[in-house]
């Protein structure tokens, strides 16, 4: 079971009382972007064996969207950064490096 | 004229290990607006005279009390007939504030849990850590309640306050009752175990 924190009221609670929301860092490109720039946004996913990104709301909480690290693994959660953020915040994947040397998701490592 | 009552008739269900009881009529209104702006702060204390609470706490004075909700809602608690003037007041106050107020007085039902094991009774139902250190009075806590969702408070040391939504009512006063049936205390987060 993950324990999650929600970075907007504070909270730590585990995981029912929260909804995944999918993964993270989802890119919608525009009008007039190509058919495969949409497939990539509709279905492409990553489905790591090792740390992901994911989107996280806490719904019988706060009931706001937060971002969430974690091991699929493990269920360790590296842990939780603001919404408002378009890509994992420098700190955490520095501290995601430090315990999982060599990880890669997505551009990011 | 029609005459407001509570969900569930003002029931109550004693003999288990705890004493379930529904609250009187209480006065509710929603406050939405983003409580880290001035000009909220500033309209919610010339309303109520308090300050905007931290997150998951409530402060309350003259019968009044203010719940956080998340960064951007407050639930006044208040009596049931003063709702109405608490709303027309917040409108008059709101100025240039980007504020919205709302009576949902109606909306929702209100529960309270006593004695000694209301702790083992709250603590089966919420996935919250309800050890004496970890949750005590002055804490607002919206969370989950087996199914559905809920915001819990301690009045006092052996008590809980909880609102749930009014159609849920039943649902979650029968939660209480079988989570206070007879010989299912727990003993784990009260001392007298």
């Amino acid at each position: 079971m993950l324990i999650l924190t929600c970075p907007v009221c504070g909270v730590t609670a585990e995981e029912t009382e929260f909804h995944a929301g999918g993964e993270a860092h989802l890119k919608r490109y525009g009008p007039g972007s190509p058919d495969e720039q949409f497939e990539e946004y509709l279905f492409m996913r990553e489905n790591p064996r090792g740390v992901h990104f994911e989107r996280w709301r806490h719904v019988y909480g706060c009931g706001k969207w937060f971002h969430a690290a974690r091991c699929t693994t493990t269920l360790e959660v590296f842990g939780t950064y603001p919404a408002q953020t378009l890509e994992p915040p420098a700190g955490l994947r520095k501290t995601i490096s430090k315990k999982r040397p060599g990880w890669i998701w997505r551009e990011f490592s | 004229m029609s005459e407001p009552v509570t969900a569930m008739g003002g029931v109550a269900a004693s003999g288990g290990i705890a004493g379930i009881r529904e609250a009187e009529r209480q006065g509710m209104v929603t406050l939405r607006g983003d409580l880290s702006a001035p000009a909220v702060g500033k309209a919610v204390k010339s309303v109520t005279g308090m300050a905007v609470p931290g997150a998951g706490t409530f402060a309350q004075k003259d019968g009044v009390a203010l719940c956080w909700m998340s960064p951007d809602e407050l639930l006044v608690l208040c009596d049931y007939g003063s709702a109405e003037g608490i709303v027309q007041a917040f409108d008059a106050a709101s100025g240039k504030a980007h504020l919205l107020a709302v009576n949902v007085s109606d909306a929702r039902a209100s529960f309270q849990v006593s004695g000694e094991h209301a702790r083992d009774v709250m603590a089966k139902l919420c996935p919250v850590d309800l050890a004496p250190g970890a949750f005590g009075t002055g804490m607002f806590r919206r969370t989950r309640l087996a199914q559905v969702a809920a915001a819990i408070w301690m009045p006092s040391d052996d008590s809980f306050q909880l609102i749930c939504f009014r159609s849920q009512a039943q649902y979650v006063f029968d939660l209480l009752s079988i989570a206070a049936q007879p010989g299912s205390e727990v003993n784990h987060l009260c001392s007298t175990g």
